[in-house]
């Protein structure tokens, strides 16, 4: 079974402009979260899409889906945890409690402010995660990345071996729990993603090629763009 | 849901744009196999009128298509199904004039955004469902095969029951089909094709005579002719025609043209001819051409000649790509694997 799992752990401090988190901002007139959701519910291969979101949010979570893309059975949202793993480990929880965990069950997670992910992107994920048992969606680095301890630059690695990523990132769930359980408490402070699980333990994390409008909604700046995005055409 | 779509926005020169869906409303469909036209390419390669250019782009390409229903909130499809789309879109009934005639009817990919679409959103009336094990890539031109279907059912209705010998004026894709359908429509009569490449012509085997235009038989006669030419060799197409055919037999004008056709009115007089045209189909055309499908798996078969060139299309550029493929083709369709 696949499972999509929608990331809205976030509490909006670093959009500044207001204590509502960022995935409740509105484009179009709609939560970016809707936004976001929806580019999953048309897809028929996932069993469920869980939306995991701060404790003190999820009643709104579940207020606004319901006004702004009608009542929904395939959506399951429940309690987000500290960190961003911790959020994923509570969906596969939901899954193993919910429905069947075995070597084979997918998860396809994203964070909740990329409402721009297309469907190609979805699918290939989707595959990959099949075949190698995990990846990550990534756009080739377009500026230069400099290395540092902060105060001057220690190295300028090979921009052609540089990418950015992006989500969604999507994994075998159980062979990702377990890998995290393995992990020690040293290990999981150093995380910044899931991926970097299996990275820290030595296994493949295939690459899916992004897109760079698969932006992500972090700063007002960001919200701007995605505003004028559903409004105005990308050149090329 | 945030649609994207990729326009046109001027000749050669593709964007990308997002759009909101509403889910409540229509079908929401994934195309999976597209299919460029001529007229495509002529927004494509800016050959249209500048006018016509400047009110109609930014605009997404595409009539010809099929795709997977997604989500369909009203109930009438179920998800996996799969469909061609209707790119006509009538926008009123009309007792007497066909939905593809009627002026107010928007067109995919001519007055409303084609199919070059991450989903489409599209009425459950637009949609017919495909026959299973249908081959996909001839599936995506089911449209240009409605509009030869269109033809001859216009061509049933108005021409006079003698129908000997047809002639069909072209050898290129239209031509190719509406010769073949004329040949299992009207199986009694005789299809003769007129072309100017014998290559082409070769692929016409359901045919029961090819003849190079410049080498007609002095004693031939046809009942009624189709012309499949359209623009520069209109004009020639339609006098050798009149010229052909016997009296009160009727003429189909298939071919697009950019420019005015001069035309012997002279002898449509005297031959007493009636010359109408036929253009694009409307939904009952789209059943019609799928049935056929189901009826005589020799149709698929034979149209599966035209598929030409196949093109993934992963990215963005792919579309520009698979455009100027089609540009170089001599013969068949470009078939688009819509994976964006």
């Amino acid at each position: 079974m696949i499972f999509a799992v929608i990331l809205a752990g976030g509490t909006g401090s670093r959009m500044g402009v207001s204590d509502t988190p960022k995935q409740f901002l509105e484009i179009k007139g709609k939560p970016i979260l809707n936004h976001t959701i929806e580019k999953f519910l048309p897809n028929p291969r996932f069993e469920k899409i869980i939306v995991l979101s701060p404790k003190k949010w999820v009643h709104h979570t579940k207020e606004i889906i319901r006004k702004h893309t009608g009542k929904t059975d395939r959506v399951a949202v429940i309690e987000g945890g500290a960190t961003r793993n911790e959020t994923i480990m509570n969906a596969i929880a939901y899954i193993e409690r919910e429905f069947t965990l075995d070597d084979d069950t997918i998860i396809v997670t994203h964070d909740s402010v990329r409402p721009f992910v297309t469907h190609r992107i979805i699918e290939e994920n989707i595959e990959a995660a099949i075949r190698t048992g995990a990846c990550d969606t990534v756009i080739p680095a377009t500026d230069t990345i400099v290395e540092s301890e902060g105060v001057a630059i220690a190295a300028i690695p090979d921009r052609r071996r540089m990418y950015q990523g992006q989500t969604p990132q999507s994994f075998k769930a159980k062979m990702l729990r377990d890998t995290y359980m393995s992990l020690s408490d040293g290990e999981k402070e150093i995380l910044t993603d899931a991926a970097k699980i299996l990275v820290l333990k030595g296994k493949t994390v295939s690459l899916v090629r992004g897109e760079t409008f698969n932006i992500k909604i972090t700063y007002p700046y960001d919200l701007k763009i995605a505003r004028s995005l559903l409004e105005e055409e990308i050149h090329d | 849901m945030i649609n994207t779509i990729y326009r046109l926005r001027s000749p050669r020169r593709f964007e990308i744009a997002f759009d909101e869906l509403d889910l409540s409303s229509g079908v929401i469909v994934r195309p999976t196999h597209l299919s460029i036209c001529n007229a495509d390419q002529r927004y494509y390669q800016g050959t249209r009128d500048i006018r016509v250019l400047k009110e109609k782009l930014p605009m997404a390409l595409i009539h010809e298509g099929i795709g997977q229903v997604v989500y369909d909130a009203g109930g009438s499809f179920n998800p996996g199904d799969k469909v061609v789309m209707v790119p006509n879109i009538p926008c009123e009934d009309d007792p007497y004039i066909a939905e593809n005639y009627l002026r107010t009817s928007k067109f995919c990919g001519s007055s409303a955004d084609g199919f070059l679409q991450e989903y489409i959103c599209i009425e459950p009336e637009r949609l017919v469902l495909l026959p299973e094990g249908l081959d996909p890539d001839v599936a995506a031109f089911t449209e240009l095969v409605s509009v030869s279907v269109h033809a001859v059912t216009r061509f049933e209705q108005i021409a006079h029951a003698r129908r000997n010998d047809i002639g069909v004026w072209g050898d290129g894709n239209l031509a190719f089909i509406t010769s073949l359908l004329l040949k299992k429509m009207l199986p009694e009569s005789r299809i003769h094709v007129f072309g100017i490449s014998r290559e082409k012509l070769s692929d016409f085997s359901f045919a029961d005579s090819t003849y190079l235009t410049t080498d007609i038989p002095e004693d031939l006669q046809l009942d009624h002719a189709f012309e499949c030419v359209g623009g520069n060799g209109s004009p020639i197409a339609i006098e050798q025609i009149i010229d052909l055919i016997r009296p009160e037999g009727t003429i189909s004008i298939l071919g697009v043209s950019e420019y005015p056709v001069p035309v012997n009115t002279r002898m449509i007089l005297e031959k007493g001819l009636r010359m109408f045209g036929t253009s694009r189909s409307g939904k009952a055309d789209f059943l019609r051409t799928v049935q056929l499908y189901r009826d005589d798996p020799e149709i698929p078969m034979y149209l599966s000649r035209l598929v030409g060139n196949t093109v993934e299309i992963n990215t963005y550029p792919d579309i520009k790509a698979a455009f100027e493929i089609d540009t170089k083709k001599a013969f068949g369709k470009t078939i688009l694997h819509w994976n964006i």
